[in-house]
């Protein structure tokens, strides 16, 4: 009695397109198949309380407001639509604009996500904040909005990632959060977020889980992209008034997937314009050591959603590998993983080895030192450059500066600094 | 036979006047061989019904002691099959001891819920508890449940009110797990003075028996609870003697064991001490 490789229940729906790709998730927080809520019991009532909480909020003009006035005035919005032409010039294809996001007040997109999640928790008399982080980058943002409103911060955060990302580690300190190493599993990224939700079970009453990216349990995957989504909206409106159309691609690097669908999203009904979203493909699809759900794993359960990936026969959960903290992370936010199956996103890779030429390039030729996660976007800009040709036109989500990165690149290229 | 089996264990001990003493142990810790002895030394120990945890490498509801049995039992290699393997064994010399798998969603969803129904039931179980599969996301699972004869059996929690209850009951037979706690497994204590009322609220509501589980850690505490739920559950507890026999260089099965044997005559003369005082 082997067990089937994959089960029945696997076998999902043939999928098919929608007339509105912007009407997901389902009430039951489903993308087609993807999505949905597998927490504990004890969460069950919590994750209703947000979902009540947060449709109350986004049907309410005073929430937005108060949210645009922070953005506009705390976080920096809207940030440039910038024309990288020597970028363009260098690959000799379709123009080249980078959404400057690593512009954002911290440094990374993270902070849009942070400042509605901050403003709902305020709006639900939560009292206390807890939060995962990979990179460090949420990590940051979350200390931040917790400071600018008083509100305690824990950060959940792999002991592994501690240790590589050490200037975002004093960051949180300095911002007044404290930062809790996870040494159990493997002690990156999905480990931290398995901690935040023992945390959340533990602390039911006064905790509110700022969740960092586009995936975990209904209601939010739907909640961080609604937040992010000020990027595609941006990047939209900034494109028609400099270019006078809509751009042929727009490509991100994904993790959890939040700055891919902030910047997509607005874009979906779009269907000129082609959605890229670039996985990590750490030291190369073929060795296995990667980071990549959708090019290398299949549909499970894990934190709270059914999605894409990495895991063995059995349905272990496989450890991920990149050298970038805030895509090593075994699975995808649902929407990805739906947007995939029916064909309106495409997902490419970058490996390790990639993103750090493309990280030294984009440093040398256009004086931005990227995230060493945005750079495996950038790794792939100049294939899709190529392909779409000259006289067309893409965007590459700059989700976030490099300035954390530098001694990882530096310990990769063999230097001490 | 499955459901059957449980409802059976819970009316022979409703008529003896005392709770069931459920015992749970994670399949493959520390290894294969030894995980099988310990279980199927429970019953003469004085379990009465016996829940057999399936390793999943991200156990989001589990306390340390709990996650680091299930990364043993990884690391020995225990897979779904093993843990057939081990129930088959088990019911090969006990005919009577309900067996129930306790564990997370994705394992059995790349098994595929049917066949794993279907598989389970042959191998002996009599039902199951998936922490991560609440009633919203279960009924794929309830109808394979269902269709093989086996119990799911449902968690209702600290947060679960009067509104909500009646969707955690919804399809849950043999018993109703009530976690003692708002917390993971193995961390805080269950205070049978708090979790009374709660039991009485679940039991009248889904009129099956009431065991309680989450933070049950000494013959005491399991005797306080004995005295206000038709079942006690130990976990952790039992977990931490694999530990601890692993660390001292001891005999696993022996330590295990004899912890079961001592909450086990708690439980049971928990009432008679009650009629006593
Ligand atoms: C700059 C930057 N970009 C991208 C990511 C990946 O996350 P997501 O896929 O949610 O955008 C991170 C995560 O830490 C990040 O810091």
């Amino acid at each position: 009695m082997t067990p089937p490789a994959a089960s029945r229940e696997l076998i999902v729906n043939a999928p098919t397109r929608p007339n509105d790709y912007t009407a997901y998730p389902d009430a039951s927080g489903r993308f087609g198949d993807y999505g949905g809520r597998y927490v504990p019991e004890t969460l069950m009532p919590l994750v209703h309380e947000l979902d009540a909480a947060y449709r109350a909020a986004k049907a309410d003009p005073a929430f937005q407001a108060e949210l645009d006035s922070f953005l506009t005035h705390y976080v920096g919005r809207p940030s440039p639509l910038y024309l990288a032409s020597r970028l363009t010039d260098h690959f000799g294809g379709a123009k080249i604009y980078f959404k400057r996001e690593e512009l954002n007040h911290t440094g990374s997109h993270k902070i849009n996500n942070c400042m509605g999640q901050i403003l709902l928790a305020r709006r639900m008399g939560k009292t206390r904040i807890i939060a995962e982080t990979g990179a460090g980058q949420h990590g940051v943002a979350s200390a931040t909005v917790c400071a600018r409103f008083g509100l305690p911060c824990i950060v959940y955060m792999g002991a592994v990632d501690v240790e590589r990302q050490k200037p975002n580690v004093f960051r949180m300190n300095l911002l007044g959060a404290r930062v809790e190493a996870v040494t159990s599993g493997s002690a990156t990224l999905k480990d931290a977020m398995n901690e935040a939700l023992r945390d959340w079970v533990t602390n039911v009453h006064d905790t509110y889980y700022l969740i960092g990216t586009a995936a975990g349990m209904h209601p939010y995957p739907e909640m961080v992209r609604d937040f992010q989504s000020v990027i595609g909206r941006e990047t939209r409106d900034q494109m028609l008034a400099m270019e006078g159309r809509l751009p042929d691609a727009v490509v991100a690097c994904v993790g959890g997937g939040s700055n891919a669908i902030g910047i997509f999203h607005p874009f979906l009904n779009d269907e000129s314009v082609k959605l890229i979203g670039i996985e990590a493909a750490g030291e190369g699809m073929d060795t296995g050591r990667h980071a990549a759900a959708i090019n290398g794993g299949r549909p499970g359960v894990l934190h709270g959603n059914m999605t894409y990936l990495l895991q063995d026969r059995a349905g272990q959960i496989t450890e991920a590998h990149s050298i970038s903290a805030g895509l090593d992370y075994p699975g995808i936010g649902p929407e990805h993983s739906w947007l995939h199956d029916v064909g309106r996103a495409s997902y490419l890779t970058a490996t390790d080895n990639e993103s750090l030429e493309a990280f030294k390039l984009c440093a040398q030729l256009e004086g931005i030192l990227p995230a060493i996660e945005t750079a495996h976007a950038l790794a792939r800009i100049g294939d899709i450059a190529r392909d779409v040709g000259k006289g067309g036109i893409i965007v590459l989500n700059l989700s976030g500066r490099g300035d954390k990165d530098v001694g990882t690149v530096a310990a990769h290229l063999g230097m001490q600094i | 036979m499955t459901k059957a089996r449980i409802d059976a264990r819970f009316a022979a001990l409703k008529a003896e006047g005392r709770a069931a003493f459920v015992t749970y142990v994670m399949a493959g810790d520390p290894d294969a061989a030894t995980a099988l002895e310990i279980v199927r030394g429970l019953p003469g120990a004085g379990a009465d019904i016996i829940e057999l945890g399936f390793p999943f490498s991200d156990p989001l509801a589990e306390g340390p002691p709990i996650q680091r049995a299930a990364q043993r039992a990884l690391a020995k290699g225990m897979t779904l099959q093993g843990v057939l393997d081990l129930a088959r064994a088990f019911r090969e010399g006990d005919a009577d001891t309900p067996v129930i798998l306790m564990g997370y969603t994705n394992p059995l969803l790349t098994w595929g819920y049917e066949a794993f129904a279907r598989d389970a039931a042959a191998a002996g179980i009599d039902g199951m508890i998936v922490v991560d599969c609440p009633p919203e996301e279960a009924e794929p699972l309830a109808d394979a449940l269902d269709a093989a004869g086996l119990s799911l059996i449902r968690l209702a929690t600290p947060t679960t009110d009067d509104a909500r209850l009646p969707v955690v009951i919804r399809r849950t037979s043999g018993f109703v797990y009530y976690v003692s706690v708002a917390g993971v497994t193995g961390v805080k204590s269950a205070d049978a003075a708090a979790v009374a009322p709660h039991v009485e609220r679940v039991r009248k509501a889904s009129g099956l028996p009431v065991a309680v589980g989450f933070g049950i850690k000494t013959p005491e505490n399991a005797a306080a609870i004995a005295r206000v739920a038709d079942g006690v559950v130990v976990g952790s507890a039992l977990v931490d003697e694999v530990a601890e026999a692993l660390e001292l260089n001891e005999d696993v099965t022996g330590r295990v064991l004899s912890k079961v044997n001592s909450l086990a005559k708690a439980v049971r003369l928990a009432r008679r001490s009650l009629t006593a005082v």
